[in-house]
C-alpha cells in the first residue's frame, strides 16, 4: 500500500515537474507553428528573436534600471514586432512563395547573426551566473505547493498562465477573424491573394509582426530558466519546440501546446521512474545521465522518419510562381572558353603567389590560419556536395566531422595507429553513420532533411560525445582528446609547413573528386532530381539511391576534415569545432559564397580562418599602408562582426540563390565580355576600312 | 464611355526573355473578347499583364479610364478587373468554403459572407457537397468551378478568364462556358484567353491573334476562323 501511494506521488510530482518546461517548450512550439503557418518560414531564428527581447528586457531592467511595465513593453511590444517587420519588408518579402528551404537557409543566417548584431549594438555579454528575472516581483522566491508534493514558483505558474491564454487568443484569431483566414492564403500564394483583392504585402508583414511578438513574449517569459541568458541555449530549445510542434503537424496551435507539455511530462516521468543500472559500466552510465535531455531529439528523429502524417504535410506550390523568371545558369556554364581560361589562369596564378608568400614568409600563426583555411575548405566541400549538387540541407556535418576526429583520438589512443590510416578509418566511420542516416530521410520533403539532421546532431551533441568509447569519457576531461600528427617516411608532420602541404595536397584530390562527380552521372542524377523527382523517376533515375550516395560521400569529406583539424589542433576540440550550434556557420559560408563550386567552399574557408585576422584585426590595412601605426582607431573590429557579416549575408541569398561569389562573377564576365565584343568590333571596322 | 481594359503598346518579359512586343487593344463594357494564338505565343502574358500579375517594361495599363500601370493585383481587382488564371487557380491550403469566404469578406463584409456563399452553392451544388474539403482535393473541373463561382457572385466589370477548358471533359467545358454566357447576360465584359478556338469563337464578337508575341490579326470573330486557318494552311 505504501509502495503504491509513493509511486502515485512520485507519477503526480512527475506531472508537475514537468509542467513548467512544458509551458515553455509549448510556447516556443505555439510561436513556431505560428510563424509556420503565417509565413511559411520554418524560422529556426526563432530562437534568435526571443533571445533578443529576453536579453533586451534583461538588461533594461538591470543596466537602464527600467521600470517592469517599460521594459517589458518596449522589449516585447516594440521592439520585437519591429525587428519582425525589418525582416519581411527586407528579407521575406523578396522571396517567392514555397522556397522553404531558401527560406530556411536564411533563417539559419539570422539565427546565428541576429543575437550577435543584437550583443554589438546593445553592448551585451552574457554574464554567467547572473540568473535572469522574471516578471513578477520575486518570481523566483516565492512558491506555490497545492498538492503538497512539488512546488512551483511565481514566475513558472505566469509562464503557464500565459502560455495557455495566449494559445487560447490565438486559435481564436485564425478560427474566427478575416485576417487569420487571409495569412494562411497569403502563405500559399501572394499572387493569388492579391488577385483576391486583398494587400497581400500587408498581411506577410503582420504575420511577421504577430509572430515576432509571440517570439518575443516567449523569450522574455522563459528566461527565468536559464542560469545565464545566451543565445545557444535558445537555438537549442528550438529543436525542442520542433518536436512538440511536429506532435500538431507544425499547423495546429493548441496541438504544439498540449505537445510541448506532454513533452515536458515525459521528460520528468522519464527522470522519475527511468531504473538506474550498474554505476560501474561507465558507457550505460553516461547514457543514463544524458538520456533524459535528449529525449525530444530522439523523439524529433523517430517523428521525422517515421511518422507518415508528418511527411504528408508537404510544401504547396504557388500556382503563380510562373509569374517569377527563370533561374540563371551557373557562369561556368555559359561562358566561353577564353572566359574559362583566363579565370583558371588568374586563379592559379593567385593561388600560387599566396602560397609563395605564405610558405617563404609567413610566421606560425599565419601558417596555423592557413592551414585551418584549408582543412575548413575541406569539411565546407562535404557541404557542396550534399547542399549544392544534392540540393539537401544537413545540419549535422559538425557531427560527422567530430566522428572522424573521435576516430583518430580514440584509435591512436588505444591502439598507437598511425593517424593517417586512422583517418581514413575515422572518415569512412563518417561515411557510414552519414549513409545509414540518409537511408530513412532522403525520402521526405526537402525540409525535413535539415530538421531530422540537426536533431541527430543534438543528440550526438547531448549523448554520444558522453560515450566513454566515443569522447574518451572521464579520462579525457583531465587528458584532453590528443591526438598525435603522423610521420610519413620522410615527411614529419609535426612541422606545421610540412602540415600545410599535406593538407593542401589533400585538398587538391578531393576538389578534383567533387567537380568529377558534379560532371558525372552522380552530379546529373542529383542535378535531375533536384529540378524534378517525379520527372527524374520517370526516366528511370532512383529518388533513393544518388541522395544515399551523396550523403556517403559527404560524410567520408567532413570526416576527413575533422581527422585533419583534430589532427592540426593537435586535439579533438569538440566543444570549439563541432558543436550544432558552432557548425550552423559552416552552412551559413557555402551557401551564402557559392554552393554549387569549389571555389565556393574554399572562400568560405578562408572566409572562416582568415577573415578575422586580415580585415577586422586591421592587418590588411596595416599592410596597405606600409605601418601598424597608422590602421585607423577603430581597428581592431570585434570578431563577432564575422558572424554578423557572413549571417545577413545570406539575405543575398534570396536574390542570388546561386551565392554571392558566383553573382559577382557572373557580373564581372558580362562586363568583361562586353568589352572584348567592342574591342573585337571595332577591330573588324578597321580591317574592314583599311 | 471608357474602354473597361487598354492596353497601350505594352511589352513585357520575364527576366532576360521577352515575351510581348507593342501589343495594344481595348476592351469595352459588356463586350466579350477571344484572345487566340498557339502555344507560347505571349497569350497567357498578355492575361497577366491586364491584372497586374506582371509589370510591363514599356507601355501602359489603363482600367476604367484610369491608368494604373505598375500597380499591384489589389488595385486591378479593387477597379473591377477579375482574373481566373490559368491552370490551378484556388488556394489548395483552404477548404472550399474558406476559399470563398476569402473572397467574399472583401466585397460583402462579415454580415454578407454567409449569403453569398449560400448563392454560390445554389450555383454550383457540387461544391456545396464538398465544402469542409481542400480545395487541392478537388478534381480539375471542381477547382475551375471553384474559381468561377467566386467571380460569378461578385460580378466584376471584366473577367480575365485563362484557358477555362485545358484539361477539362466536354461537357464540363460546355457548362463553364454556359456560365460565362450568363455573367455576360449580366453586363460583364470577358477576356476569353483560349487555345480551342470553338467555344471562345461562339461567345465573343471579337477575336484577337497573337502571334511570336505581337498581335497579327483582331477583328469579328466570325472572320477570325478563317484567318486562323489560313495560318495553318499556308505553311
Amino acid at each position: 500500500m505504501l509502495f503504491a501511494s509513493s509511486v502515485a506521488e512520485d507519477f503526480l510530482r512527475g506531472i508537475l515537474q514537468g509542467l513548467p518546461p512544458g509551458a515553455v517548450y509549448g510556447l516556443i512550439a505555439v510561436g513556431f507553428v505560428l510563424a509556420y503557418k503565417t509565413s511559411g518560414v520554418f524560422n529556426l531564428a526563432f530562437g534568435a528573436q526571443a533571445y533578443i527581447s529576453a536579453a533586451l528586457f534583461f538588461h533594461a531592467r538591470n543596466e537602464w534600471q527600467w521600470n517592469v511595465v517599460v521594459a517589458f513593453t518596449f522589449a516585447v511590444f516594440l521592439v520585437a514586432p519591429a525587428i519582425g517587420l525589418i525582416l519581411e519588408r527586407l528579407i521575406f518579402r523578396h522571396l517567392p512563395p514555397g522556397s522553404a528551404l531558401a527560406k530556411l537557409v536564411i533563417a539559419i543566417g539570422l539565427s546565428v547573426a541576429l543575437p550577435h548584431l543584437f550583443e554589438l549594438l546593445i553592448g551585451f555579454e552574457p554574464v554567467g551566473g547572473r540568473t535572469p528575472e522574471g516578471l513578477l516581483p520575486n518570481g523566483g522566491g516565492v512558491f506555490y505547493d497545492p498538492f503538497g508534493v512539488y512546488p512551483l514558483s511565481r514566475n513558472e505558474l505566469t509562464a503557464l498562465v500565459v502560455a495557455v491564454i495566449a494559445t487560447a487568443l490565438l486559435t481564436a484569431l485564425f478560427r474566427f477573424s478575416a485576417i487569420g483566414l487571409q495569412m494562411r492564403a497569403a502563405v500559399e500564394s501572394p499572387r493569388m491573394t492579391e488577385l483576391n483583392g486583398i494587400r497581400a504585402d500587408r498581411v506577410a508583414a503582420f504575420s511577421w509582426a504577430l509572430s515576432s511578438t509571440f517570439a518575443g513574449l516567449a523569450g522574455v517569459l522563459m528566461a527565468p530558466r536559464f542560469n545565464t541568458l545566451a543565445a545557444p541555449d535558445y537555438f537549442n530549445l528550438i529543436i525542442v519546440a520542433i518536436t512538440a510542434a511536429a506532435f500538431g503537424r507544425l499547423m495546429s496551435l493548441p496541438r504544439a501546446l498540449v505537445g510541448g507539455f506532454g513533452l515536458g511530462i515525459l521528460i520528468a516521468q522519464v527522470d522519475t521512474f527511468l531504473p538506474r543500472f550498474s554505476a560501474n559500466n561507465s558507457w550505460v552510465k553516461a547514457i543514463e545521465d544524458n538520456v533524459t535531455p535528449a529525449m525530444p531529439f530522439i523523439a524529433l528523429f523517430l517523428l521525422v522518419a517515421f511518422w507518415p502524417p508528418l511527411r504528408a504535410n508537404k510544401d504547396q506550390v504557388d500556382p503563380l510562381s510562373g509569374v517569377d523568371p527563370p533561374p540563371q545558369l551557373p557562369v561556368a556554364v555559359v561562358r566561353t572558353r577564353f572566359m574559362t581560361n583566363l579565370t583558371h589562369s588568374v586563379g592559379v596564378g593567385f593561388l600560387s603567389v599566396v602560397g609563395f608568400v605564405v610558405m617563404t614568409r609567413a610566421d606560425k600563426s599565419w601558417v596555423f590560419l592557413v592551414t585551418q583555411a584549408a582543412i575548413i575548405s575541406l569539411i565546407l566541400l562535404s557541404i557542396t556536395v550534399l547542399t549544392g549538387l544534392g540540393g539537401m540541407i544537413s545540419l549535422s556535418q559538425g557531427s560527422f566531422a567530430a566522428i572522424g576526429a573521435f576516430t583518430v583520438f580514440q584509435l591512436a589512443d588505444r591502439t598507437g595507429m598511425s593517424t593517417v590510416l586512422a583517418a581514413v578509418i575515422g572518415a569512412l566511420v563518417a561515411a557510414a553513420v552519414s549513409g545509414l542516416l540518409a537511408i530513412p530521410l532522403v525520402r521526405l520533403g526537402g525540409m525535413w532533411v535539415p530538421i531530422a539532421t540537426l536533431a541527430f546532431a543534438s543528440f550526438f551533441d547531448a549523448v554520444v560525445v558522453k560515450l566513454p568509447f566515443v569522447g574518451g569519457g572521464d579520462k579525457a576531461l583531465i587528458e584532453g582528446t590528443r591526438i598525435p600528427r603522423p610521420v610519413i617516411g620522410p615527411w614529419n608532420l609535426t612541422n606545421d609547413k610540412t602540415f600545410l602541404v599535406f593538407v593542401v595536397l589533400i585538398l587538391i584530390v578531393v576538389s578534383a573528386g567533387v567537380i568529377a562527380i558534379r560532371s558525372g552521372t552522380l552530379g546529373r542524377s542529383l542535378a535531375a532530381l533536384r529540378g524534378s523527382e517525379v520527372a527524374s523517376q520517370s526516366i528511370g533515375v532512383s529518388p533513393v539511391r544518388p541522395r544515399v550516395i551523396a550523403f556517403v560521400i559527404s560524410g567520408f569529406i567532413a570526416g576527413l576534415g575533422g581527422a585533419l583539424l583534430g589532427m592540426q589542433q593537435e586535439n579533438v576540440n569538440y566543444a570549439g569545432n563541432f558543436t550544432p550550434y558552432a557548425t550552423l556557420f559552416w552552412l551559413v559560408l557555402v551557401v551564402t559564397l557559392g554552393s554549387r563550386t569549389v571555389e565556393g567552399a574554399i572562400q568560405g574557408g578562408v572566409g572562416f580562418s582568415l577573415f578575422d585576422r586580415i580585415i577586422f584585426r586591421g592587418d590588411l590595412f596595416g599592410w596597405i599602408l606600409r605601418d601598424p601605426d597608422r590602421v585607423p582607431g577603430f581597428f581592431p573590429v570585434s570578431a563577432k562582426w564575422r558572424f554578423v557579416l557572413f549571417g545577413l549575408s545570406t539575405i543575398g541569398f534570396a536574390k542570388h540563390p546561386e551565392g554571392l561569389v558566383e553573382s559577382g562573377k557572373r557580373k564581372s564576365h558580362e562586363r568583361m565580355e562586353r568589352r572584348r565584343a567592342r574591342r573585337e568590333a571595332r577591330k573588324s571596322l578597321e580591317g574592314a576600312s583599311s | 464611355m471608357n474602354p473597361i481594359l487598354t492596353l497601350e503598346s505594352v511589352s513585357a518579359n520575364y527576366g532576360p526573355f521577352n515575351a510581348i512586343f507593342d501589343v495594344s487593344f481595348s476592351v469595352n463594357p459588356g463586350e466579350a473578347v477571344a484572345l487566340l494564338g498557339a502555344n507560347g505565343v505571349g497569350k497567357t502574358s498578355v492575361a497577366r499583364v491586364a491584372s497586374g500579375l506582371i509589370t510591363p517594361s514599356s507601355g501602359k495599363t489603363i482600367v476604367d479610364g484610369v491608368d494604373i500601370t505598375g500597380a499591384r493585383p489589389h488595385r486591378f481587382v479593387q477597379a473591377g478587373v477579375a482574373h481566373a488564371v490559368e491552370g490551378r487557380s484556388v488556394f489548395a491550403s483552404l477548404t472550399v468554403e474558406e476559399n470563398l469566404r476569402l473572397s467574399f469578406q472583401r466585397v460583402f463584409g462579415r454580415s454578407g459572407v454567409p449569403t453569398a456563399i449560400e448563392k454560390a452553392f445554389s450555383e454550383f451544388p457540387a461544391l456545396e457537397r464538398r465544402r469542409d474539403q481542400l480545395a487541392g482535393k478537388l478534381s480539375g473541373g471542381e477547382q475551375r468551378m471553384l474559381s468561377l463561382a467566386r467571380v460569378l457572385v461578385e460580378a466584376p466589370k471584366l473577367l480575365i478568364a485563362d484557358e477555362l477548358s485545358l484539361g477539362l471533359a466536354p461537357v464540363i467545358v460546355k457548362k463553364i462556358y454556359d456560365q460565362l454566357a450568363r455573367l455576360r447576360a449580366n453586363g460583364t465584359a470577358l477576356l476569353i484567353v483560349e487555345q480551342q478556338v470553338g467555344h471562345a469563337l461562339k461567345l465573343c464578337e471579337r477575336a484577337i491573334i497573337l502571334e511570336h508575341g505581337r498581335i497579327v490579326w483582331a477583328g469579328p470573330s466570325n472572320q477570325a476562323t478563317e484567318r486562323l486557318a489560313m495560318r495553318f494552311t499556308e505553311k
